[in-house]
């Protein structure tokens, strides 16, 4: 039994890692502004997700695996309404969204 | 079980410091605040990574609740103060 548990929580550890990782290289590697958004509300929202609950699973069943979970519904709530914010303030403030044709930045 | 806790810490300390790239060198203001919401974010798992291969995740736990909740403070804020500043964007 608890070697199912450490498995699965190896698991969800290394998925989560994959994911910070990707969403890092996608912050420093998009066009735009708004796709930079795109990578940090999303893809580093799921691999903080799987990482915390890859925690929790090593855990146990205890108060601060409970603690944990409470970590994670708020992390799942408030990290893409913080990128929303982002970039919806943008766009009201005149960034032009990115149609492909520039090059120089990125 | 402990090398391997080590080797993703590694892992994501590399995470960590691509983002601050961005910060430095973000063209706009929003792309530095979102490379550091970025590396808060990362910081938060790194603190409860610490605490579990410490023993005292009981204690970290608490820590990286207020860290979480004053990232997401601190961006909401960033946005509100943009729209009634009259500074560009650029």
């Amino acid at each position: 039994m608890s070697f199912i548990q450490d498995a699965i929580a190896v698991i969800l550890v290394l998925g989560g890692t994959f994911f910070m990782l990707v969403g890092s290289i996608g912050i420093n590697r998009l066009p735009d502004f708004f796709t930079r958004a795109h990578a940090s509300g999303k893809v580093d929202t799921l691999g903080i997700l799987m990482f915390l609950s890859g925690l929790a699973v090593f855990e146990g069943f205890t108060l601060t695996s409970a603690k944990l979970l409470l970590i994670i519904a708020f992390v799942a709530f408030t990290s893409p309404v913080a990128a929303h914010a982002l970039a919806r303030r943008a766009l009201i403030y005149g960034m032009k969204p990115w149609y492909g044709k520039r090059k120089d930045e990125g | 079980m402990q090398t391997f806790f080590i080797s993703i810490a590694l892992v994501l300390c590399i995470a960590l410091l691509i983002p601050f790239y961005r910060v430095y060198k973000g063209p706009t203001v929003f792309d530095r605040l979102l490379g550091a919401a970025a590396v808060g974010a990362k910081i938060l798992t790194l603190i409860l990574l610490f605490g579990l291969m410490f023993d005292r995740l009981d204690m970290f736990i608490d820590i990286s609740l207020g860290y979480a909740i004053l990232n997401f403070v601190g961006v909401i804020a960033m946005a509100k103060y943009f729209r009634s500043s009259a500074r560009s964007a650029k």
